[in-house]
């Protein structure tokens, strides 16, 4: 049995674009960090949290957009990360912001197993649940261990020394944010390559349909609860970030507010794509910052209203629809 | 030769309902075997219990010698144990490349690298456009699944089932859903299937059941009341009569 005439070989892979994209990322965040840099002098501390919050919605992203796992409580992840870096420093004396950063990212992912372990018994709306149970325990631990955390009066005494010993975190914040933008802009090129590696890959059939991933011989769940991990690096990333650059680490760094939030900014810029999560906390925190402060009894009305809008209207998030249109528009013309 | 694949005394209800009763089955490498049914005879169901998806009520499976009763589904898939669908599970958005590429990968132990892109490792490319060619896919090995002719999806499930080099290929309808036309297309993957390979066919089209299995297993409520030459089976009377009740005439099975 011969097989039938067979002269046609697979083409070759549509080039290109992925390196260029990742370059182009890169320089968009460049060019939005230095516009901020430079247009707001004066509220670089503003900006800096913007920073710290996108490593959180990055990492928020991992399992949501690109695992379909619906969290509440992937604060716990991002607090995780901001009290040890804090800790590190009030605690121990260690100051250097490298060091803090990395204690940050190995609680953020401890945390971020923690957090798998537990929610990965359980799918869909129990599993919500799990996360909204497991981001009050947090919380309350956090709030219980006050002779380690500060308790509700806030973690302090966090001295970080001159990045590389010559930076100094100075009044301004200047050095913190360019600390944040260095983080961030790491944190993306680093996610880019996970997303899309195999790994990325197997987590997006994950994301359609479990059943079919176990067909082929791989584990969801081992997948997941790596992803969490990887998340939780990220979102402590973020959170020790926060720390350096504030000094301070109160609960709210480990709150349901803060976990919904995220996944608010998530919804906003579009699930299951690097861009379309900093696009998202960048517009919300901007709008909050804004529009709270020209009117600070309405801004939550107005959030309400943006956010059913994009829902509504722009279901793939505001990043997700504009990229989404640009393509088809450039399909068109060529 | 001695068997790659062995079923004891399986056993499954549903409430009261008994879909599986009693199914003992052996098969050897490179067999080719044809379990056809009416509907709801329990033959998805039977896939379901010997591939660990659904726990049997009593009885055993065994892969090359190894008791795997107690070994989940993930943990048979590794042994060699693979099954496709009775309606095509593919990512919609994934093409044909990465669904082959997945296969391999993991197949390897390396679906879960953090870096590089399959699309730029030689060997797994090799392999699959080798898969893709062999099947027809090769054209729209970029395309998304979605954007692709079912007849097309279902000849990618088998491409992916390859891609794992299994021992014991359970195949659950493979011509279900595809026009006519097309089945040629399937059938002539069914043929090329590795020789050593030992294949597991549910399909209700008789004429594909001939052609390819060198036996056949008939299941009727959850009861094998027939196992062997295909030129037999015809002539059976409980067959026959197993037929009659859900077929207009028994010249269907003839
Ligand atoms: N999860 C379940 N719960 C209850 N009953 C079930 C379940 N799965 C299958 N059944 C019943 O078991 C019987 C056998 O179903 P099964 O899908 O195995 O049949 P089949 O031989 O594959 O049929 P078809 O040719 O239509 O695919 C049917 O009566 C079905 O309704
Ligand atoms: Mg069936």
């Amino acid at each position: 049995m011969t097989l039938a005439v067979n002269n046609q070989s697979i083409p070759s892979r549509p080039r290109g674009g992925s390196f260029r994209r990742d370059l182009i990322g890169v320089a968009v965040i460049a060019v939005f960090a230095a516009a901020g840099y430079i247009l707001f002098p004066d509220n670089l501390a503003l900006l800096t949290r913007i920073l710290a919050v996108a490593l959180l919605v990055l990492a928020l992203d991992l399992v949501t957009g690109y695992c379909g796992v619906a969290t509440l409580g992937h604060a716990a992840l991002f607090g995780s990360g901001a009290y040890a870096a804090g800790i590190l420093s009030a605690h121990y004396g260690i100051n250097d912001p490298l060091l803090m950063t990395l204690g940050g990212i190995v609680a953020g992912a401890v945390a971020g197993l923690l957090c798998a372990v537990v929610m990965l018994r359980a799918h869909g709306l129990p599993q919500l649940v799990l996360s909204i149970a497991l981001i009050y325990l947090f919380h309350e631990l956090a709030n219980k261990a006050s002779s380690w955390t500060g308790g509700s009066d806030g973690l302090s005494g966090i001295m970080p020394d001159p990045v590389f010993g010559v930076y100094e975190f100075d009044l301004f914040g200047h050095t913190a944010y360019f600390f944040g933008v260095a983080l961030l802009l790491i944190a993306f090129v680093l996610l880019r390559l996970v997303v899309r590696s195999p790994f990325g890959m197997l987590c997006r059939g994950i994301k359609e349909d479990p059943l079919r991933i176990r067909a082929m011989g791989a584990s969801p769940n081992a997948a997941l609860a790596k992803m969490y991990v990887i998340s939780g690096a990220v979102a402590g990333t973020g959170g020790a970030l926060s720390a350096i650059s504030t000094q301070v680490v109160a609960l709210d760094a480990l709150s349901f507010t803060q976990s919904a939030e995220a996944l608010v900014m998530l919804v906003l810029g579009g699930t299951g794509s690097l861009f379309g999560a900093l696009a998202g906390t960048l517009i919300f925190m901007l709008f909050e910052d804004y529009v709270s402060a020209a009117n600070p009894f309405h801004w939550l009305t107005m959030v309400g209203v943006l956010l059913i809008a994009v829902v509504l209207f722009a279901p793939k998030g505001i990043y997700g629809t504009a990229a989404a249109y640009f393509t088809r528009r450039g399909e068109a013309n060529r | 030769m001695s068997p790659v694949f062995e079923v004891a005394n399986l056993k499954r209800s549903f409430g009261g309902l008994v879909v599986t009763n009693d199914v003992s089955l052996s098969m050897a490498p490179g067999d080719r075997v044809a379990l056809i049914g009416p509907n709801g005879a329990g033959k998805t169901t039977f896939v379901n219990l010997v591939t660990g998806n659904l726990p049997p009520s009593s009885g055993e499976v065994r892969l090359g010698g190894e008791t795997v009763t107690r070994v989940d589904a993930i943990g048979r898939v590794r042994r060699g144990l693979v099954r496709s669908f009775q309606v095509t599970r593919l990512f919609q958005d994934m093409t044909p490349a990465e669904h082959v590429g997945l296969a391999v990968l993991q197949r390897d132990g390396r679906a879960g690298r953090l870096f590089g892109r399959f699309l730029n490792m030689t060997e797994v490319m090799a392999e699959v456009s080798e898969l893709l060619e062999k099947l027809g896919l090769a054209e729209l090995a970029y395309r998304k699944v979605r954007e692709i002719a079912y007849g097309q999806q279902r000849l990618l499930e088998i491409a992916v089932a390859l891609a794992l080099k299994p021992k014991v290929l359970l195949l659950d309808e493979p011509a279900a859903g595809v026009p006519q036309s097309d089945t040629g297309r399937i059938e002539q993957a069914l043929a090329d299937l590795p020789p050593d390979l030992a294949v597991l066919m549910i399909e209700h089209d008789m004429d594909l059941v001939f052609r390819f299995a060198k036996r056949v297993i008939v299941l009727a409520a959850g009861t094998i009341i027939f196992d062997g030459l295909p030129a037999d089976v015809t002539k059976d009377a409980r067959v026959r009569e197993a037929y009659l009740g859900n077929y207009a005439n028994a010249s269907h099975v003839a």
